[in-house]
């Protein structure tokens, strides 16, 4: 039996329009790390190997290539790296579920203004920050690795839908370059 | 008529454009309306009801009269304001409402029917004869009704929606709202100022005057200026806040593309939603035109919009002008003409002690009873005392004083509140949490006031926010605001108060007349208020003439409600992007490609697109593919994508506990290795779904769900968790994308699976294992849809498409192939096993004959309900097979043969129906009320709708290998 092709949702595929830049991106192994009632010692003693510790609310914490994003209630995922061995918690891999685009540039965050219902301009949503939140009508966890860098994480199947409806914001945004008042 | 050295507009750049099939020419900074008075165009419109000739009445949104269709390469926009569009190169644009030309409007002939078309027309004669409604009155009225038209085609403009935050929102621009920007913007604020017109200064920009040492125009350029350059300001022109909503949400509406020749990608709007921790509403006030015979002539004018043509405009639309004013305020506008050689030929003030000291000829205590001009304005009559002098005049400017703009404080119901001293309604303070109104929007109209009210409102807002400044007020004229309130002239023919809609003075007293005093019956009755323009020009002169005619206060009388949005927001703006497949996400299987590539039709489930059916050439419908790929997976093999069910993974010491819970039957007994099928209820007793669940490990089990409930299945397990066990050793998540799994059934299944697997497994039914295919951790179960050996092979998303393909090439080798959703549904039906179609959410574990799932050993969700009467027993309709000799129809209602066919006799329905090619008859499932003790009778199947009309026999469910010694081979 020959080896199975392996495809993303999206071939890679990155585009520029205007201060905006919007790629797939391959973010490695990503797996849930859900706690277990009373588990949460056991979790940070095996989530030590990797410097990382489980991130507060809405919020990430990263170190050598490895991160850690809160995702629900007493759920965070590891994103980067295979994830060691963890007592006290239900471990599932995610790698496969998601699709990763990055939304780099100046423009970005009104990009972002299109079609996400929160606050994401820098003071309001520093780097550091993850969010799960609605693009348009899509769940998402949005990611703030930069002033002008964000990660979007939204299930595969619709990975399509995420990236025409960002390109669509994009386009409108550089057509109206110099319309502002 | 343009003036020279008046007005800002830009000179430099002419601008030309069509209206009416005419080439005009305007400048850069021209409204469709300025540019056409500038070209001495006054006729501009038709009226709604008696085709009226009309012309621009104001200068603003409140705009009632100059509405027109704007044409463009992918739009024509009916009802587009002329005094809110502004020029730009290529324009077209033409009037609306009119049968034939403007000037000849064939529909004006209702004119002269005005007798018989007074308030409540409608209502009283096309009541009879009956028979003619249909026919001939609602054809009728339908030609004649409604404004604009459209072009019938979709709207495939570009529009776009956006999100905004801030501290403080600014709604307006004039004096008060420059001045709370500006001190918000210096504390250091997150400001927003949101201005309507493509200038920002408001009426600061009309009217001209001093602020501080500095001609007002000058000072708008510097406060402009300063803003512009603090980082922390936004400043959206052109925008307009149309709705105040809860927590401090406001909805704006932004002209982004408008003003300028259509260009790919450019939005035409954008819809706001703008989340403020304070707003300050500087909306200033809408001047209210006073009721007169024949006030609706072309030529007949606001004064503040005269005096905004000219200043902002260069423009005077008429060369021997008059005044009918009642302030003191509206006299400016007289000077500034006479300052500029325009002749003006009277004021006419009602106030009898108003100083008749004036460069012109001043009538006091004098009122405007009448007009001529037939295609526009002139001449007029003035009655001052027993005596009618005639005036020839071509442009009458007229004030009846101001309405502070009020209207989003009226969102969230608050009401507002009548000053019996500026005669009009102001804000009550808090209708709106966190909104503050100030400068004419809160009743303060001189300068100084606005300056005053607005830096107040904007230093509260910066104090609440923490922060500190010092603004000073630069000081500004503050005349005091005297006037007679002067709502209608007495006389006897009609005086306009509503133009938009057509309503006079006498329809309003004729509601009152006829007992519709309320003011909300009387808005119904007359329809006043309900045209484009929302009554901005009319709904206080019309409540003041039915207070008057029900002799009642005006204060006692009340208004009616303003909602939004404060002026139209077209639909496609609030929609925006979600025309057609914009309209929801798309979900695509990894084995999408692979299945266009072979010629499938896709169909929607859900969000998903799934393959109807493999077409192979010669093949002419979809019965015929659907035949064959049904035959293949009973005699070879078939393979299908079926990643699309819903798949949770589900950990923990107490997963197994957790399933008893919200499974029917049992799964903490289930082996290690196995599979078991699992009914879930609602708490109400009712099935919610049904699926297959795996125990991977002792504390691991893989769930999966039906396409249709896998959300709503991953939702009722987080409520079960949090709300009844959320101490329990248990933790899921859903791995539906993260597995692509397909279904491979037939004879030759076992083979052509074991081809894949790097070490062959011999799985019993409802087996499942890990397996490895081609260097890929994958999972291998044995479950069936089809009633043959089945299995589903999963792996990881990204190899899935590999897969399929791969699949799909030894399965046609092996003689079998793909198969799509058609034979997928015929395959199950054969073997009766349900779906959706039939766990519809009406029925019970009974009713599908599952009520033995339903574990007597333990509780689960749903169980107390499901025992409750009337849940199982003989009276419910119980699901059977049904099958025929003729087609029959899903939807379809069962009769006993021999009876009536009514509501009363209907014994149940059909859910699935397909034809059979292994049975060879058209097979049903449905249900039947005490269906199982039915077995062997014949009903009655008939569709009304599909005209069917069939004898079939009841059956039970389960058509082919009843014994299930296929599947389990």
């Amino acid at each position: 039996m020959p080896e199975l092709i392996a495809k993303t949702a999206l071939e890679g595929q990155s585009l520029t329009v205007g201060t905006s830049t919007l790629a797939e991106a391959d973010v490695g192994r990503i797996t849930s790390v859900a706690v277990f009632p009373g588990g949460a010692k056991a979790v940070a003693k095996g989530l030590k190997t990797l410097g990382l510790t489980m991130p507060e609310p809405n919020s990430l914490v990263e170190r050598k290539g490895a991160r850690l994003v809160w995702t629900g209630r007493e759920q965070a995922f590891l994103m980067g790296v295979d994830c060691p061995e963890l007592e006290g918690a239900a471990v599932t891999d995610q790698t496969d579920g998601w699709t990763v685009l990055t939304l780099t540039g100046a423009g970005a965050v009104d990009v972002l203004a299109r079609l996400v219902p929160m606050d994401l301009r820098l003071p309001a949503f520093p780097v550091g920050r993850a969010v799960r939140t609605q693009l348009n009508h899509m769940n998402v966890v949005i990611l703030r690795l930069g002033e002008h860098a964000f990660e979007i994480m939204g299930f595969r199947s619709m990975a399509r839908t995420a990236w025409h409806e960002l390109e669509a914001a994009m386009q409108m945004l550089a057509a109206r370059n110099g319309t502002k008042f | 008529m343009r003036i020279d050295g008046k007005g800002l507009i830009d000179r430099t750049k002419p601008v030309r454009f069509r209206f009416d099939g005419k080439d005009y020419a305007g400048y850069k900074g021209d409204t469709l309306a300025s540019a056409l008075l500038a070209n001495d165009v006054r006729l501009v419109g038709r009226s709604f009801k008696y085709h009226r000739p009309r012309g621009v009445l104001t200068a603003g949104s409140e705009e009632p009269n100059a509405l027109v269709e704007v044409v463009g390469p992918t739009n024509q926009t009916p009802n587009v304001r002329a005094t809110m569009q502004e020029v730009f190169e290529g324009l077209v644009a033409q009037s609306q409402n009119r049968l034939g030309s403007l000037r000849f409007d064939l529909l004006a002939v209702n004119d002269y029917l005005a007798p018989f078309l007074s308030a409540g027309f409608y209502y009283k004669t096309f009541m009879w004869p009956r028979a003619f409604w249909e026919g001939l009155y609602e054809p009728l009225i339908r030609r004649a009704a409604g404004l604009g038209s459209l072009s019938g085609k979709h709207d495939e403009g570009t529009y776009e929606k956006a999100f905004a935050f801030c501290d403080v929102l600014v709604i307006g621009s004039g004096p008060s709202g420059l001045m709370a920007a500006l001190t918000a913007g210096r504390a250091g604020a997150d400001v927003i100022l949101c201005e309507e017109s493509h200038a920002l200064g408001g009426r600061l920009l009309s009217d001209g005057g001093t602020i501080g040492d500095q001609p007002a125009g000058e000072w708008v350029a510097s406060v402009v200026a300063e803003l512009q350059a603090l980082p922390n300001v936004r400043i959206m022109a052109r925008t307009t806040v149309t709705g105040a909503y809860d927590h401090g949400t406001y909805g704006a509406l932004e002209r982004v593309g408008l003003h300028k020749p259509a260009r790919p990608n450019l939005p035409r709007e954008c819809f706001w939603r703008i989340v403020a921790k304070h707003a300050v509403l500087a909306a200033g006030a809408l001047e209210r035109p006073v009721a007169f015979e024949n006030n609706d002539r072309p030529g007949i004018m606001m004064a503040s919009a005269v005096r905004t043509y000219l200043n902002r405009y260069g423009v005077v639309p008429g060369k021997r002008v008059t005044l009918f004013a009642n302030t003191d305020q509206a006299r400016g506008v007289a000077r500034e003409l006479m300052a500029a050689g325009v002749t003006v030929a009277a004021i006419i003030d009602p106030r009898p002690d108003a100083s008749s000291v004036e460069d012109c000829p001043v009538h006091v205590g004098a009122e405007v009873v009448g007009s001529r001009g037939r295609l526009g304005l002139s001449g007029i009559q003035v009655r001052k005392g027993a005596e009618i002098i005639e005036i020839e005049t071509d442009c009458l400017a007229m004030s009846g004083g101001w309405n502070p703009t009020i209207h989003l404080t009226c969102h969230m119901n608050g009401r507002p509140r009548w000053s019996e001293d500026l005669a009009a309604f102001v804000p009550m303070e808090g209708a709106v949490p966190g909104l503050v109104a100030v400068g004419a929007a809160n009743g303060s109209f001189s300068t100084h006031g606005a300056l005053v009210t607005g830096h107040a409102a904007g230093l509260k807002a910066v104090e609440a926010l923490g922060r500190k400044v010092s603004v000073p007020v630069p000081e500004a004229e503050d005349m005091p605001y005297r006037l007679k309130a002067l709502w209608a002239v007495d006389g006897k023919g009609r005086a306009w108060l509503d133009f938009a809609n057509d309503v006079t003075t006498k329809d309003v007293k004729l509601a009152a007349q006829e007992g519709f005093r309320s003011v909300e019956h009387m808005k119904r009755y007359t329809t006043q208020g309900m045209a484009p323009d929302q009554g901005k020009n009319s709904n206080v002169a019309a409540l003041a003439v039915l207070a008057d005619a029900t002799g009642r206060g005006i204060a006692e009388t009340g208004g009616t409600t303003f909602r939004p949005p404060y002026t139209p927001v077209s639909i496609a703006a609030m929609g925006a992007g979600g025309r057609a497949e914009g309209f929801a996400p798309q979900r695509f299987l990894t084995s999408d490609q692979a299945s266009r590539d072979w010629g499938a039709p896709m169909i929607e489930a859900g969000l998903w697109y799934r393959p109807s059916f493999f077409p192979k050439p010669g093949e002419a419908t979809w019965r015929e593919s659907c035949d064959r790929e049904v035959n293949l997976v009973r005699q070879a093999v078939g393979v299908a994508d079926v990643s699309t069910l819903g798949k949770i993974d589900i950990q923990g010491k107490d997963a197994g506990r957790f399933l008893d819970f919200v499974y029917t039957n049992t799964f903490s007994t289930l082996p290690v290795g196995r599979v078991r099928y699992g009914l879930m209820l609602r708490e109400d007793g009712l099935v919610l779904d049904d699926g297959t669940s795996a125990r991977l490990g002792d504390d691991h089990y893989l769930m999966t769900t039906t396409t249709a409930a896998a959300g709503l299945v991953m939702r009722h397990l987080d409520f079960v968790h949090q709300a009844f066990c959320a101490d329990w050793q248990v933790r899921f998540i859903s791995v539906t994308e993260s597995w692509a799994q397909f279904a491979v059934a037939g004879p030759k299944a076992r083979a052509l699976v074991n081809s894949f697997l790097e070490v062959p497994v011999d799985l019993p039914f409802m087996g499942v294992a890990p397996v490895r295919i081609g260097g890929v951790d994958g999972r291998l179960f044995r479950i069936s849809f089809s009633g043959e050996e089945g299995y589903e092979l999963a792996v990881p998303t990204r190899y899935g498409e590999a897969l399929f393909r791969d699949l799909v090439a030894r399965a046609e080798t092996m003689g079998g192939g793909p198969y799509g959703m058609e034979a997928l549904n015929v395959l199950r039906i054969e073997k009766g096993f349900i779906t959706h179609a039939e766990i519809h959410g009406r029925v019970t574990a009974h009713d599908i004959g599952m009520e033995k799932m339903v574990s007597a050993k333990k509780d689960c969700i749903g169980k107390a309900a499901a025992t409750r009467p009337g849940m199982w027993g003989p009276e419910r309709e119980q699901l059977v097979g049904l099958k025929a000799s003729a087609p029959i129809s899903a939807g379809a209602h069962l009769f006993v043969p021999g009876t009536e066919v009514h509501r009363e006799t209907d014994q149940g329905y059909v859910t699935s129906v397909c034809w059979s090619p292994t049975v060879g008859a058209w097979l049903g499932l449905g249900f039947l009320k005490d269906g199982r003790a039915r077995l062997g009778e014949k009903v009655r199947l008939v569709d009304h709708l599909r005209g069917l009309d069939v004898i079939c026999e009841v059956c039970n469910p389960v058509f082919h290998d009843p014994e299930g010694e296929k599947l389990r081979a």
